[in-house]
């Protein structure tokens, strides 16, 4: 029987079939943050079960936390029950938190990577749609409710049905400039928000092999804005050199058991797929979103589309886009006026991203009556770039250097933009309202949210790093 | 979970495709843990419309069942988009597709989620649009129908398990809870053939 990596972790994980039909997957690791965790640690308690692995289970502060330097619980006044019923609950049930103030705080996808608590092969929870993040170490993840988070609480399995097998196998070499994020914007364009709903994703191809560790991360995050349940890439040594050293990771003769059996993460040649999409990216250009959903994309180069052009179907919701964003048919994307540039989130907020970000500012300077953000994926990754100077770079170009937290991705902080505003953005969701009432978001990858920022307009950053803009 | 035998009401369409949970349940708009989750249903929506949205008509002042389009719910996996629709009284959606984590969270909740096949989908949104309101629609889970109140009904498919789990209005954590030998058996094995899976432990502690 030949299997897909997937298939192969879910089997390890499989518990039991329920007599309904459902399957016990065992969840090796379990990660819980602010906005949702109280509400499930209440019913939990109300009901009076007991939590049963604090061992494997972990809390952090991340939606709900404000980003200004010198934060504390009420510095975002909406937050403080939130944070204050998360620490108060993880204290109860003996859950490792990693508080406002830890040196390791930061948004649950980024840390729980960094610090090695999610390994290759293992199944992770966590009660947020972008948990298959960590499926660029070769994890399988899975986003969830509030219910379902108490129900691995009180059991550490999901009870679930069988999810179908996809791979997006992703050929050529991308261009320069050109990135994860951009990959994944360009497979929304072509398969659609719902394009891999009920699908667990395998992304294959030379041109996924190609990239970091950190960048793989970047696609799997956006998996389940093509639907998908959850999405992964098969481990390989740059993950495993990556991990090594990691304090949650294994030591020892535990590391080297582990990497001998992790080498043999990979799907089987003749592994069969429901789906199987092939695609070559190596004419790929920097993609910007355009509209109100994260398929509605195009190369920077490209124009706002024209609803009277499209299926009937599609034509009033395209038009409601328009509508919102602001934009007439047939408008270049690039040249469009900014008001607001945001880097960061679970999606681009690793160190590397905001590398890609400080080469492009560099002796630049945001543009005038540009406000630009940066709010790094964690307290640890903002050591770093502090560490390397980075926070001058950003500093020195106008940016503000804010505190970590999901910020303005979910603006459930309160970071949030005006109405009316044109706001260039790393994050992964443009939906209306998603960044503030009325704000308009294009989504773009770290080095052309720079570029956006230092022109006051989307522009191609070839352009820009060639000084031909 | 209360269950979810039969249900008859009015059936409010919004026959749109990709309705998002930042849609259902902007709770940046309302950031308490208990918020007004009635309130909360489509609050940027009603409060865009000014009185003119779909559920702020009179004849839906007393929702039952949702009518949707394609891939109902995407986006986050919050689970306030299903209790504010379970606040205002709606205990049925009736959807071209839905979400896979926005269908689980309303499996969780006794909220039934409704699939047609196209044709169907066609002919049963066309009736609420024509009802407007005026008249009720019955869901009958045991017999799998839908039904228009001049007698016209239709079947429609659900998994056993997940109709089952609705009727019964059972405790899903209580029914796995009764599979705990397996779970530990299985925690046994795995510490045995692979250690670092069942230890999440901080070395630097």
């Amino acid at each position: 029987m030949h299997r897909s990596l997937f298939e192969k972790i879910w089997e390890t994980h499989l518990v039991a079939r329920r007599a309904d039909g459902r399957e016990l997957v065992y969840i090796d690791r379990h990660v819980i943050h602010d906005l949702h965790g109280p509400h499930a640690f209440a019913k939990l308690e109300q009901a009076g079960r007991a939590l049963r692995r604090p061992d494997l289970t972990f809390s952090v502060q991340d939606h709900t936390v404000a980003t200004r330097p010198g934060r504390d619980d009420t510095t975002n006044p909406e937050g403080a029950p939130f944070i204050r019923a998360m620490r108060a609950g993880s204290g109860r049930l003996g859950i490792r938190l990693f508080d406002i103030d830890d040196p390791e705080q930061g948004i649950s996808h980024v840390v729980a990577p960094e610090l090695g608590m999610v390994l290759p092969g293992a199944t992770h929870a966590v009660p947020d749609s972008h948990a298959a993040t960590v499926g660029g170490v070769g994890a399988l993840s899975f986003g969830c409710g509030t219910t379902e988070l108490e129900h691995i609480l009180a059991t550490q399995v999901l009870a679930t049905t069988r999810p179908k097998a996809m791979r997006l196998r992703i050929e050529g070499r991308l261009g320069p400039e050109v990135t994860a994020k951009d990959v994944a914007l360009h497979v929304l364009a072509l398969i659609g928000v719902s394009g891999a709903r009920g699908h667990v994703v395998e992304y294959a191809g030379a041109a996924v092999r190609a990239l970091s560790v950190e960048a793989r991360m970047t696609l799997c995050n956006l998996n389940v804005e093509m639907g998908g349940r959850s999405g992964l890439i098969a481990p390989d040594d740059a993950v495993f050199e990556w991990l090594h050293g990691r304090p949650f990771a294994p030591q020892g003769a535990d590391w080297e058991a582990a990497l001998a059996s992790w080498r043999e993460l990979s799907s089987d040649d003749e592994a069969r797929f429901d789906r199987d999409i092939l695609i070559d990216v190596s004419d790929l250009e920097p993609q910007v979103s355009w509209g109100t959903d994260p398929s509605q994309v195009s190369g920077v180069s490209g124009r706002v589309p024209d609803p009277a052009a499209a299926a009937p179907a599609e034509r009033a919701a395209l038009g409601r886009a328009l509508d919102y964003m602001g934009l007439a048919p047939g408008t270049p994307l690039a040249g469009l006026a900014v008001d607001r540039v945001f880097i960061g989130s679970c999606t681009n907020g690793r160190l590397s991203d905001l590398e890609a970000a400080a080469k492009v500012l560099r002796g630049r300077r945001v543009a005038d009556g540009v406000i630009a953000m940066v709010s790094p994926g964690s307290t640890l990754v903002k050591r770093a770039a502090e560490a390397a100077g980075l926070d001058h770079v950003f500093r020195d170009a106008g940016f503000l250097w804010a505190e970590s937290a999901c910020s303005m991705c979910a603006g459930g902080n309160g970071d949030r933009g005006l109405p009316g505003e044109r706001c260039v953005s790393t994050t992964n969701r443009n939906f209306e309202g998603r960044q503030g009432p009325g704000v308009r978001t294009h989504l773009v990858s770290p080095a052309m949210a720079a570029a956006a920022a230092v022109t006051g307009t989307i522009a191609d950053v070839r352009r820009v790093l060639a000084g031909g803009h | 979970m209360e269950p979810f035998t039969r249900l008859t009401g009015i059936a409010v369409p919004l026959i749109e495709d990709n309705i998002n949970t930042d849609r259902i349940a902007p709770i940046q708009l309302a950031r308490k843990l208990e918020p007004d989750y009635r309130a909360l249903l489509f609050l940027r929506d009603r409060q865009d419309a000014a009185g003119g949205f779909v559920l702020d008509r009179p004849q839906f002042a007393q929702p039952a069942i949702l009518v949707a389009g394609e891939n109902f719910g995407c986006g986050s996996s919050r689970e306030a988009a299903v209790w504010a629709m379970l606040a205002n009284g709606i205990r049925c959606i009736v959807a071209r597709s839905f979400a896979d984590i926005y269908r689980e969270n309303s499996l969780q909740n006794g909220l039934l989620p409704v699939t047609l096949p196209e044709a169907d989908a066609r002919a049963f949104e066309a009736r609420v649009v024509a009802s407007d309101g005026a008249t009720p629609f019955t869901v009958d889970l045991e017999a799998r129908t839908l039904a228009a109140a001049d007698g016209w009904s239709i079947g429609f498919d659900i998994p056993e398990a997940d109709r089952t789990r609705l009727l019964k209005g059972l405790d899903d954590i209580g029914f796995t809870l009764t599979y705990a030998a397996d779970i530990a058996a299985w925690e046994q094995r795995t510490q045995r053939a692979a250690p670092w899976y069942q230890s999440a432990r901080d070395v630097r502690r």
